[in-house]
């Protein structure tokens, strides 16, 4: 019976996809397990409560420091006003370019963002150096631009694309049903597209948010080109900074020792951070699809 | 018809692929390190690569610091530092040969109308005792202290010829000798220091003690802000065979030329 042969190349095909599967799972697996090795000895040097709490860093000197406190702030301040910054910018974008423009203008302003957000972020951190850093330094009167603002301003510019894109994508997705019905029972279009629209479309909404977290935290190139790379805490928006990810960047190539170890422990923070903001971020989500 | 014309573009694609399969180099000399020698190893690596058709020559800019680490995990032919090698980087195992040597120029913007200081001024600015340009004789601003990541030979030339190794307090340290000079350039009250043979017309270099930085005074000793440009091998392990082509190449008199016309002293 054919039946027989096809059941043989089902079982074979249904096996590789499996196999490949697994190879994506193992390799965060192995990612993972090796980040936990070789970050665990070196906070058993310097102690846990010295290591995520002490405030002073200078990993260089005769009698080395490895606070990673004022990294923590940087990066959490950091995210945060990323987040401040380019969610209103985007989430408002969003709806007018799904809901509010014309066509032609929506296809322009599409490409546009499309091409933000395949740019490298390289290119951002020269940009951000080169334009954003005297202006800066002109504007608020400050010795140099290269600051924490810097850094904020260049991430919320960074994830402005995937906020846009993934939110649009949900709000183009919701039912036009649902907004004929708003607009039948005698809602304003504005009233429609906030109450009935944005509401319906909210988990795609947190997802733009979440992706939009994990890209701000995550990113080293384009804020190391502005963000100052002294290892001060972050008292002010207008002092040179350094984030989890920058200060794993500059000094990994030279590093040795002690040193080294501790900055694979900062690779470690920095992935325990971004699994506890996800799952956060999902428990929030949970909550908001029982409601 | 489509699918012809598709099958036709992915095999002249993949055709062009091909073009990387040419005959084959007979070696390949790998230098990892400092930023501010890039000009010297571009220029010798490029000669040599005239001189040799089929060698590749490759040269990776990452500092020092992580130069040595590279040679010494064996991740490059030749390491690259713009400082002498410590006692226990010596003990590990590796060597130096000075290639030449390279004055360290201290730049400020072009618009600041300082163009002269003492090594003491230099060493009050960097460890914080002065701190507005004021008490220089310039304008009435805040001093904005440009510098080199930790594993940077610039840097470390730099600290212990002002005698101020750990004491700086810096607004900004990068990664790189350019990096330096594009932030001075960008910034009318900023400091900073970087290779001599690096140094554009964007920023001003300025005269220590009355000397003018220059090949010349680097030569005859008289500007002391100078270091070595320092070639590192391993000791025990020898040069493979394009390595060591290279290598007696570039510490040869034929290399001198090229290594003055790049503006930094050859040792040799």
């Amino acid at each position: 019976m054919i039946k027989g042969k096809k059941d043989f190349s089902e079982r074979i095909i249904h096996g590789g996809f499996l196999l490949l599967g697994l190879l994506t799972v193992s390799c965060v697996l192995t990612i993972t397990v090796y980040l936990i090795i070789s970050g665990i000895p070196a906070i058993k040097e310097i102690g846990l409560v010295n290591f995520l709490f002490g405030t002073e860093w200078s990993s260089t000197a005769a009698n080395a420091k490895f606070g990673i406190l004022p990294f923590l702030l940087t990066s959490i301040y950091g995210t945060a006003g990323a987040i401040i910054l380019g969610v209103p910018i985007g989430f408002f974008a969003a709806v007018y370019l799904s809901k509010l423009a014309p066509p032609k203008v929506r296809a322009v302003m599409e490409n546009a963002v499309s091409l933000l957000a395949g740019i490298p972020s390289v290119i951002y951190g020269l940009v951000g150096m080169i334009v954003l850093v005297p202006k800066i330094r002109e504007l608020f009167k400050l010795p140099d631009g290269a600051s924490l603002l810097a850094a904020i301003f260049v991430l919320s510019i960074m994830i402005l694309p995937s906020i846009i894109k993934i939110s649009m994508t949900a709000l183009d997705a919701v039912p036009k049903e649902y907004e004929d019905a708003s607009l039948a029972l005698g809602a304003t279009p504005i009233e429609t597209y906030f109450r009935v629209s944005v509401v319906a479309a909210r988990s795609g909404i947190a997802t733009a948010v979440v992706l939009g977290v994990g890209r701000a935290i995550g990113e080293a190139m384009a804020v190391m080109m502005v963000c100052g790379s002294a290892p001060n805490m972050p008292d002010s928006l207008f002092q040179s900074v350094h984030f989890l990810t920058t200060i794993v960047g500059s000094e990994m190539a030279y590093s040795s020792g002690l040193q080294r170890q501790a900055l694979f422990s900062i690779a470690l923070v920095l992935f325990m951070f971004i699994m506890l903001i996800n799952a956060v971020l999902k428990f929030f989500l949970q909550e908001n699809k029982e409601v | 018809m489509k699918k012809l014309v598709c099958m036709a573009i992915a095999t002249m694609a993949l055709l062009g692929c091909l073009t990387g399969c040419s005959k084959s180099s007979n070696g390949v000399v790998s230098t990892d390190g400092s930023t501010s020698m890039a000009k010297v190893v571009g220029s010798l690596g490029e000669a040599f690569q005239n001189n040799n058709p089929g060698m590749k020559f490759t040269y990776n800019a990452t500092g020092s610091g992580s130069g040595i680490k590279a040679v010494q995990e064996g991740r490059c032919d030749i390491g690259l530092s713009s400082r002498s090698l410590k006692k226990d980087e010596k003990a590990q195992g590796l060597q130096e040969t000075v290639l030449a040597y390279d004055g360290i120029a201290i730049i400020v913007n072009p618009q600041n109308n300082i163009s002269d200081l003492t090594v003491a001024q230099i060493a009050d600015i960097y460890t914080g005792k002065i701190t507005n340009w004021s008490k220089l004789g310039g304008s009435n601003a805040e001093i904005v202290l440009i510098g080199r990541e930790a594993g940077s030979g610039t840097r470390d030339g730099f600290e212990s010829i002002a005698k101020v190794n750990n004491a700086c307090k810096y607004r900004q340290e990068l990664s790189s000798t350019g990096d330096v000079i594009t932030a001075v350039a960008g910034n009318p009250h900023a400091i900073g220091y970087a290779s001599l043979a690096s140094v554009k017309k964007s920023v001003k270099a300025l005269s220590i003690n009355g000397v003018i930085p220059s090949e010349a005074t680097v030569k005859d000793g008289s500007y002391a802000v100078q270091r070595p440009f320092v070639l590192v091998t391993k000791k025990d392990k020898a040069l493979t065979d394009p390595a060591k082509k290279f290598f007696d190449y570039a510490i040869s008199r034929d290399a001198n030329k090229i290594i003055t016309a790049v503006g930094v002293v050859p040792a040799n």
